[in-house]
């Protein structure tokens, strides 16, 4: 295929300068949002005003759903309109399925996933003359398949008292934001909740957490940056037990899966916490950017492996990365996918739903 | 970083080189099989296949038929497509204005701006720059005081944070500072920020056009996946990059973020970040790195850190003696310590050619620094005579050093026949002669199976 070919158009119109075509929204991006929106939301007229809504920071159902939609199908836009191009009513043959295997590999499926998944949909309308509306749908159900099994919300047992959950991950990721966004989410549920502060090596880290204590209102154990990270969480789990707090969330320092010394140290913060509680932590979740590539696999694999990773948070997928890796990855491991993160107020941490996450990777709704 | 991507690579090539002749069928084979491996190391799609196309070009093209070895010539347009992919020349920091000088640090949220922000200024400081950092992130809670910390540890001028002052006035004042007190950098670390984000983008634009920086820099991290192409593109048409830096390269990623942002952006990678230490900051050369994904090694970096650590003087008296053909136990030991000081392991093992394919061996070998360390207990729990003359170990020595040294008989005899090993190729090194060293490449030293050797 020459480069001018579908690339030249899908990269041409995802910087916005060489719109192939008149009908194409040179700054695709918000229009799509509200196009989108209308389109699949609860009858007419809530849709719009969530749209509305969403711009003034509501609170309330109409609120989210519509930010979810709009963080998602920021997601999806470019993948959407690919598709489209792709297929304005045309035989699904073999270019026609490479084309859509390379989209998928756009979004990080990899290659294998991205491969598998198109394949099953031949399986089914190979040679079929198809819609754009209708392989997008059926392109949506082959992940939602893969990723139903997997979207399962954070239960956390409060007759523990206190439910220890690790968070855990590799630097940047967003586990100190992720971890203040589930203790409001919590904490609005009506659930008591201490926070520890276990990120002891990064600078300015233990403030980090304890503004989010200060803005959701739960108490931080905290010490001076150096101390040793499990020795704290000892003392917060001990404090948890004297407050009988419902939920304890262990906040850790960013460390890259490779480094084997950093990562003991993880290990000996579970070894420390079990001679407490021999069944904490009682939930380890591993915090994935959704920019990330294929190292998410590695950072799994290893994580799983070092600290028995219990379930994932998907973060940052309020920007272009779709975080398809998500779909290799349950494939691959069927680890429970909790939540994902889509900015970053509060609030923005939203139940992971496999059918919308698959339709919006695919640009419907 | 690259690992992983340079072992794929020299698998596709083993099946190329060494063949007299190549058909059309054999390239277009093995280019498949290195699409998919730069796509597997998260090299954007619409490069891969600028890349393989370009690659193809020149390997059905006139210049593999009339080689005489038509696989070593299609790795070398790889090779030599790589690099011009990376870019041919490293780019120095560019500081060439009235000073104070401006660089501006952009990215998405947790690419690690304030930790190279913090790295940066070291290096500067180091070159005898008179630096300052200042935060116009006043949206990530406690940002602002990370980098004051990082000012602090990196010994350079923090800006004092007023609370509730505006990127733009920030950036101002800083740079008014700067002036004032004669500053030659002053680095602006922004905050974390979408390239979608209409709102943000143009307050970094503005902060652009507030301070005229000389270097902003996009920070993004070494694992980002197919999305870099379009943060790059993002980033660079809204706000003007001049260099990239690459962060958490240090880790197992692949990489080929690298590959993607320079080709969208045409943009030079200017640093990597290779830890969490305010130390670990590197140049970027895009050769060397184009050696190391393709299993060639980067034997200048290997030399450049060994030149740095190693003593002239016991490096020399080593020489001296390997020309001669002699090594005992007591320079196996004190190769041992050299080594130790030069890092981890892996890291440089790394960069000798041709132990990419080995990669996988040495990872189930479980090579730790440990080892060294283990190694040396029963190096030191040998007299004086049995270092010089190790013939004399025999099986009651062995118990004691075995029981000195708090390992087991096995492992003293797994030293001694590495040692034995060591020696042979040592004798064969004397005879190479410097001339042959070259000749023969590192590789050549390398006994098979040398991870096994290593492993416990």
């Amino acid at each position: 295929m020459s480069k001018t070919g579908l690339f030249g158009r899908l990269w041409g119109k995802a910087d916005g300068r060489r719109a192939a075509q008149p009908d194409e929204p040179v700054a695709a991006e918000a229009d799509l949002d509200v196009q989108s929106i209308p389109e699949s939301g609860p009858p007419g007229g809530a849709a719009e005003q969530a749209v509305v809504a969403e711009e003034s920071e509501p609170a309330g159902k109409a609120g989210w759903l519509a930010k979810l939609k709009a963080g998602l199908s920021k997601s999806s836009s470019r993948l959407t309109q690919g598709i489209t191009t792709l297929f304005t009513k045309r035989k699904l043959d073999d270019e026609a399925l490479e084309e859509l295997e390379e989209l998928l590999i756009t979004a990080d499926l990899g290659v294998a996933t991205a491969g598998r998944v198109t394949a099953r949909l031949a399986k089914t309308r190979f040679g079929q003359d198809v819609e754009p509306a209708e392989v997008k749908a059926a392109l949506a159900d082959e992940v939602a398949d893969i990723l139903e099994p997997v979207a399962k919300p954070l239960e956390p047992d409060v007759s523990r008292r206190p439910h220890v959950v690790l968070v855990v991950g590799v630097n940047g990721s967003g586990k100190t934001t992720t971890i203040g966004k589930l203790a409001k989410h919590y904490r609005d549920r009506g659930l008591s909740v201490l926070l520890a502060a276990g990120d002891t090596f990064r600078a300015a880290a233990v403030e980090q957490l304890n503004v989010w204590g200060e803005r959701t209102g739960c108490p931080v154990i905290a010490r001076d940056t150096g101390a040793d990270a499990a020795g704290l969480a000892f003392d917060a789990l001990a404090e948890a037990k004297r407050r009988g707090d419902d939920l304890l969330f262990i906040d850790t320092a960013g460390r890259l899966q490779n480094k084997s010394d950093l990562m003991a140290e993880l290990q000996k913060v579970v070894r420390v916490i079990r001679k407490q509680d021999p069944t904490a932590p009682h939930d380890v979740l591993l915090v994935l950017d959704a920019t990330v590539g294929q190292n998410a696999h590695s950072q799994v694999e290893v994580f799983k492996d070092m600290v028995d990773v219990t379930g994932l948070i998907l973060t940052k997928l309020d920007g272009t990365a779709r975080g398809g890796v998500l779909v290799a990855l349950a494939e691959t491991f069927g680890l429970p996918v909790h939540a994902i993160g889509v900015g970053e107020k509060a609030d923005d941490l939203r139940p992971f739903e496999a059918r919308a996450f698959a339709r919006s990777l695919v640009g419907l709704d | 970083m690259f690992e992983s991507l340079s072992q794929r690579l020299s698998k596709v090539f083993d099946k190329l080189t060494g063949r007299g002749a190549l058909s059309e069928a054999d390239v277009a084979e093995a280019l498949r099989e290195v699409r998919v491996a730069l796509l597997e190391a998260d090299v954007a799609l619409a490069v891969v296949k600028d890349f393989v196309a370009r690659v193809k070009e020149r390997a059905v093209g006139q210049e593999v038929i009339k080689s005489v070895t038509p696989g070593q010539m299609v790795v070398k347009i790889v090779h030599d497509e790589l690099i011009a992919t990376l870019g041919t020349e490293g780019a120095e920091l560019n500081l060439n204005a009235v000073p104070p000088v401006a660089i501006l640090m952009v990215g998405l949220q947790g690419s690690g701006k304030t930790t190279t922000s913090g790295k940066l200024a070291v290096r500067l400081k180091a070159d005898r720059k008179k630096v300052l950092l200042a935060s116009l992130d006043v949206y990530r809670p406690a940002a602002q005081r990370q980098l004051e910390i990082l000012a602090e540890q990196a010994g350079v001028g923090s800006l004092p944070v007023v609370m509730g002052e505006m990127p733009v006035a920030i950036a101002r004042r800083a740079m008014e500072m700067g002036r004032r007190e004669g500053y030659d950098a002053v680095i602006l670390d922004t905050a974390g920020r979408l390239h979608i984000d209409q709102e943000l983008m143009a307050e970094v634009a503005q902060v652009r056009d507030a301070v005229a920086p000389t270097e902003t820099l996009l920070v993004t991290d070494a694992m980002t996946g197919q999305d870099a192409v379009t943060l790059a593109r993002e980033f660079n048409e809204k706000v003007g990059v001049t260099g990239i830096v690459l962060t958490r390269v240090d880790g197992d990623a692949r990489g080929g973020a690298a590959l993607s942002m320079r080709a969208v952006t045409g943009r030079p990678i200017k640093f990597l970040g290779m830890g969490e230490k305010l130390d670990a900051l590197e140049v970027f050369h895009p050769d060397r790195i184009a050696g190391r994904i393709l299993g060639m090694g980067d034997v200048v970096s290997l030399v450049e850190k060994a030149m740095a650590t190693i003593e002239q003087d016991e490096a020399e008296r080593l020489a001296k003696r390997i020309e001669k053909g002699k090594f005992d136990l007591d320079d196996m030991l004190s190769q041992f310590r050299q080594v130790e000081k030069m890092g981890d392991l892996k890291g440089i093992l790394g960069m000798l050619p041709g132990i990419g394919k080995m990669a996988a061996q040495l990872k189930d070998a479980k090579i730790d620094n440990k080892m060294l360390g283990r190694q040396k207990a029963i190096i030191l729990s040998m007299t004086k005579v049995e270092r010089r003359n190790p013939d004399l170990i025999k099986a009651s020595r062995k118990k004691r050093i075995a029981a000195g040294s708090g390992t087991s008989v096995q492992d003293v005899n797994k030293l001694l026949k590495q040692h034995q090993q060591m020696a042979d190729m040592m004798k064969k090194v004397g005879k190479l002669g410097q001339k042959g060293l070259m000749r023969h490449g590192l590789g050549g030293l390398l006994p098979p199976g040398l991870g096994n050797r290593f492993g416990r």
